[in-house]
This record gives C-alpha cells, structure tokens and sequence, in this order.
C-alpha cells in the first residue's frame, strides 16, 4: 500500500511528460537547435518555481509526510565529473531525444525499440561502475 | 475536456513538473531518475562485478514504482487524452529534418527514421539507438543525476555542481545536435 502514492505520482509524471511533448525527439532536437521556446519554458518553469518552494520548504521548516525533517544534501564539490559526465550524457541525450524519465514513458506509448535504448543505458550505468575509480572525479 | 486532449502549454507542463518533485520530497524522497538504472544493475547481479551495486536496492524499490507508474502514465495520456494532433514544431526545424530525408515530422512523438521497429532490420538503427542509450546511462551515472535530478532537483536546491553538470548536458547535446547529427540522419 506504502507504494500506491508514489505510483501515482508515477502516472501523473508521465501523462504531464506526454502532454508536454517533453517525452518527444523532435521537441529535444528543436531545443539544442535554439528553434523554440517550447523546452526552455518547461524547465525555466520548474526550476523558477523549484527554487521557490525548495527555499519555502528550508524557511518553514516543512516536515515530511511521516513528520521527519526534509533534508536536500548538497551535492559533493568537484568539476570534472559534472563537467564531463555531463556531455557524455548530453551526447546520448541528442541522439535518442530521450533522458532517464521519458524513456520509461515513451515505452508505455508503445515506442518499443526504446527497449534497447534503455537497456544500453543500464548497460552504460555497469560499465560506468566498472570504471568509477579508474576515472577522473 | 479540449483543453485537456491539445498539448498542454509550457508553463503549465512546468508547474506541473515541479510539483512532482515537491511532492517526492514531501514522500521523504527525491526526485531523480537515472538512479533507477543503477538499481537495475544491482537487482541483475551487478554487485558480483563491483561495489558500485552492492548496495541496498529494495531500498530504493519506490523509485522503480515511479517510473512503472510513468510508463503507465504514457500509456493513459496517448490512449485517452490526445486528440492526436502533430507536434507544432518550428517550420525551420522540420525543413531542417526534411533536408535530412525525414518524413511526417512531428506526427508522432519520436522520427519513425530511428523508432520504427522496421530500423532493427539493418545495424545502423541498432548502432543509434545502443550509443545513444549508453552514452545517456554512462554520463549520467559519472555526473551523478540526469535532467531530473540536475537540472530540476539539483538547480532548485541552488547546487553548483548541477549547474555545472547542466550546461554539460547542453555542450554534449548542441556537439551531437549541430555537428554529428547532420552526418548520421541522412544516412539512416
């Protein structure tokens, strides 16, 4: 039952990300090639009211659900692994016009082929772990 | 109920995205999706390999529920809230496609060119899709989170280390975009 909330949110997560388009090719495409607004308006949105209620919840003090304090650790320091990981996974990105979420989204659209692009991606996660300590952080 | 079945607009789709997130965090979580990769690794014996997956997977059980749950919701939103009508892309970037040998740009939400289950015929439509899928779990993982973790968790919580990693996204993702990508669709 514990699970139900958090399927939920799953569901709402994903028809936002169809009805968005965010879930689309040709909308992550379009973005990179500075044609529209479309993407830049959906994430400035969210990280414009992110920031807003992430700061609310610190100042309020805000328990969880459960009446635990709400912690958001900062992120460990460092350059190169953001840096570099990161236009490793922007690569990628353009290519499929797929992330992490949408790519569990579109196969419930029926896109079926995007099974081998998510199953390259736990295939890249292991290779990656693999690697971890013989790569620049 | 139109209003519903068009494609909804960007600021109401951000809101909404946002609201995600608070949500998890009120669940005493955090949104981030990439994280579901790792977890798969270890729940399929990764933790033999290296200690990267020897960690506590039916811990993060929640965060599988999430994407299950958003796979249905793609499902629900194509099934029963479109009205089927084509992406209203920038006629500059579907001239653009076209010029690649694109067709139907925007009919669907991927280009048939690289999802068509007829791509999986020849090696080029399977060289595609498995670099893309590798390069996108690999650099997440070293940059520690994806668009949901980075560019929204990690830039509402004002971290540095997200912003740094965002405009990585988009200096790997403008290269493929602008200079890489003009060489490959026109093959495929």
């Amino acid at each position: 039952m514990k699970f139900i909330k958090f399927l939920l949110v799953g569901i709402f997560f994903g028809i936002v990300l169809v009805k968005s388009e965010a879930v689309s090719w040709y909308r992550i495409y379009e973005m990179f090639k500075f044609e529209s607004f479309h993407m830049y308006g959906i994430i400035g949105t969210a990280v414009i009211l992110g920031v807003l209620a992430v700061a609310l919840i610190k100042r309020t003090k805000l328990k969880d659900f459960q009446g635990n304090e709400i912690e958001m650790p900062d992120k460990d320091k460092s350059f190169t692994r953001y840096f570099v990981g990161g236009s490793i996974f922007g690569l990628g990105w353009a290519i499929a016009g797929a992330c992490p979420g949408p790519m569990y989204v579109l196969l419930g659209t029926g896109v079926w082929t995007i099974l081998i692009v998510i199953a390259a991606a736990v295939l890249g996660t292991f290779v990656y772990g693999l690697l971890k300590d013989r790569l620049p952080h | 109920m139109d209003i519903i079945l068009q494609p909804w607009p960007w600021y109401v789709s951000g809101a909404l995205i946002a609201l995600v997130m608070v949500l998890l965090v009120y669940f005493g979580k955090t949104f981030g999706m990439s994280s579901n990769l790792r977890t798969l690794c270890s729940i399929g014996g990764g933790g033999k390999y290296c200690g990267f997956f020897r960690f506590d997977w039916k811990a993060e059980r929640w965060n599988l529920v999430v994407v299950f749950g958003a796979l249905i919701g793609g499902f629900l939103a194509v099934t029963y809230l479109s009205d089927g009508s084509v992406i209203d892309l920038n006629p500059k970037t579907v001239a653009t496609l076209n010029g690649f040998g694109f067709s139907d740009v925007g009919a669907g939400l991927v280009p048939p060119e690289i999802y068509d289950l007829g791509v999986l015929s020849g090696w080029k439509g399977w060289a595609l899709l498995i670099t893309g899928g590798f390069l996108v779990g690999f650099g997440t993982r070293y940059a520690g989170g994806c668009t949901s973790g980075h560019a929204i968790t990690g830039l509402s919580n004002l971290q540095w280390p997200s912003l740094i990693a965002v405009i990585g996204f988009f200096v790997g993702g403008l290269i493929m975009t602008h200079f890489l990508l003009p060489l490959i669709l026109p093959q495929l």
